[in-house]
């Protein structure tokens, strides 16, 4: 009986230190997130609210939804609209924004599973090929951009080149410059450079796949395209959603490859890059805040969108 | 109706060398054309035609790009350390101690990582000021936390979930406390997962773009690849290609090394990112 109560105390007393070392250990880790993360998104939020510029951030004064939406009757007795809901370049740039990540993304997903199921078939020299596809992958953003900044040149570009020796071009094209091939610029290093990413993702869905699946297949006679609609997509079908959802959510924030592949172009402007040259150069802190929360908005609800797909998905194969 | 066994297998491999040239070769151009000087980087070269190493001597030798090399070493160095030793105790807590409120905490950190960045930017940039740190690299490793921080977290305790209870638990007996547990026991056999985790937050804090264009004004504080998008030539309409090719070359061989070496810890922490989520 009393060995009883001393165990339990014990047990207590262990659950209790327990704890308290959960707490120790955590407190660090959400002191510096919440202060490098929730605290300037907070503020972020704010200053969408204020008129905020930046030489003069303290002096920050809320002035409400103006930012947002604001409409100034003149004396005339005409209306006047400003803020960001019916600012055409913030729409252009929501507008750009969604389609390079809608156009990206699908193309990465292609041959991202292209890719995927080269390297899931055992052939000699399949190390050498993963380690060559992963190079795209290892080059940082920036260099990506100048290398095929390099690569799109009008005048010295080997695109240009190699297009007008195979017939396929008359007239060299400034692929990075000209209105209509910018997007299509950015969209070409994007696919280059994510499309491993999407590989990696969906090749470690194809290895968890059983392998008498498609021994049954074989023995049965099942073409092999067949196989791959029927049995193989439908598998790999929730690996490849979340490397969709995470290269969606990157996407949508696009920021350093169309700064510096595409600048000042209105046909390639994302929303990030919108955000900050009102942030830093027209001096319009306050609705370049208002844009950021705006962006922000839109990540989060995709991201929920995504999170309730999930889980219908899940509810649906149960 | 089916194709001859011959046919698909030269298609087959057709379709695996396209997939190498077409990864390869942006770098591979890249390379070639930091090799060349003068007039002859605007004759498009299919094959390597020159070796020279002027470009090289010229990013290296004048400016501040040794020392934008040394400032990412130096930001990149220190975001790893910090995030690892936040990372390691918090994910021995998510991972081994049962509470209130764990998995909520579990997807907040996960939603964290999912930030746009460009939405903490002004948050930041009023906090950097604030604190003076304009203009220092203390400024970027503290922000670049919030990515490593969260992803640091989420892949460590994933490893962590896998790990055996009996040897926690024989330590228990043997009156370890949780401090002594996770320094002593968890750490040795955590290695590789820190190792994993370490490299991609390396890799990430390299790369960033955003706040060291914004957080950094002076040449000599700025890491390299706002080093690399700033380079410019004598005038503003002459593009310093051949150097700018150069510095692209010096920053990427050191990560595509890490990459290939490592190809197997990183390929397992990608998708213990992603997939075990």
């Amino acid at each position: 009986m009393a060995d009883a109560i001393a165990e339990r105390s014990a047990l207590a007393r262990f659950v209790r230190r327990r704890g308290a070392a959960a707490i120790l250990f955590l407190a660090p880790m959400v002191i510096v997130l919440a202060a490098v993360a929730a605290w300037p998104l907070a503020r972020t939020i704010w200053f969408g609210f204020t008129d905020a510029s930046l030489d003069n951030l303290p002096a920050a004064k809320f002035v409400g939804l103006r930012n947002y939406f604001h409409v100034l009757t003149l004396e005339s007795g005409r209306h006047y609209f400003s803020g960001l809901l019916v600012d055409p370049v913030w729409w252009c740039s929501v507008w750009n924004t969604v389609k390079f990540a809608a156009i990206s993304v699908f193309f990465e997903t292609v041959f991202g599973t292209i890719v995927a199921l080269v390297l899931n078939a055992e052939f000699p020299g399949r190390g050498i090929v993963r380690a060559a596809v992963l190079v795209p992958w290892a080059v940082p953003t920036i260099v990506s951009a100048k290398m095929w900044a390099w690569m799109l040149n009008d005048q010295f570009g080997i695109l240009n080149d190699l297009l007008m020796r195979l017939g396929a071009l008359s007239h060299p094209v400034a692929w990075a410059a000209s209105p209509d091939t910018a997007l299509a610029a950015v969209l070409i290093v994007d696919i280059w450079k994510s499309t491993p990413f999407m590989a990696l993702l969906i090749l470690a869905g194809l290895q968890m796949l059983p392998a008498d699946i498609y021994e049954a297949a074989r023995v049965d006679g099942v073409h092999s395209v067949k196989v791959f609609w029927k049995i193989t997509l439908p598998l790999i079908r929730p690996a490849m959603l979340v490397a969709v959802i995470f290269r969606t959510l990157d996407a949508l924030r696009v920021f350093d490859l169309i700064y510096v592949l595409t600048p000042d172009n209105a046909q390639t402007q994302s929303m990030s890059v919108f955000a900050r040259q009102n942030l830093f150069y027209f001096d319009k802190f306050a609705y370049g805040s208002a844009a950021s929360t705006l962006l922000f908005l839109v990540i989060a609800l995709v991201t929920i969108g995504f999170i309730r797909l999930g889980h219908l998905n899940a509810e649906s194969e149960r | 109706m089916s194709v001859p066994r011959p046919i698909r297998t030269a298609a087959f491999y057709l379709l695996v060398a396209g997939i190498v040239v077409e990864s390869v070769f942006p770098f591979y151009y890249a390379v070639t054309t930091s090799f060349k000087s003068g007039q002859a980087i605007f004759r498009v070269d299919y094959w390597p035609s020159s070796f020279s190493l002027d470009n090289y001597a010229a990013v290296l030798g004048a400016g501040h790009f040794a020392r934008n090399i040394l400032n990412s070493l130096i930001v990149a160095v220190a975001t790893v350390a910090l995030s690892l030793a936040l990372g390691v105790t918090a994910s021995f807590a998510l991972a081994r101690i049962r509470f209130r409120g764990r998995r909520m905490l579990l997807f907040t950190i996960l939603s964290v990582s999912m930030f746009p960045q460009i939405a903490v930017l002004a948050g930041l940039f009023e906090m950097v000021s604030a604190f003076r740190l304009y203009n220092s690299l203390l400024s970027l490793v503290l922000s670049y936390l919030i990515f490593t921080l969260p992803f640091t977290v989420w892949v460590l305790t994933a490893f962590m979930r896998d790990l055996p209870r009996g040897i926690e638990e024989a330590a228990i007996m043997d009156g370890a406390s949780p401090f002594v547990i996770v320094t002593r026991i968890f750490m040795p056999m955590l290695w590789p997962a820190m190792v994993t985790t370490g490299l991609l937050a390396f890799i990430a804090a390299w790369n960033e773009f955003l706040f060291a264009l914004t957080f950094i004004s002076t040449d000599a504080r700025r890491t390299v690849p706002v080093a690399i998008a700033l380079l410019s030539g004598a005038s503003s309409f002459e593009v310093p290609w051949g150097r700018i090719m150069a510095a692209s070359v010096i920053v990427t061989v050191p990560l595509i090394a890490l990459v290939l070496v490592f190809q197997r810890r990183i390929v397992t922490g990608l998708t213990a990112g992603g997939v075990k989520g």
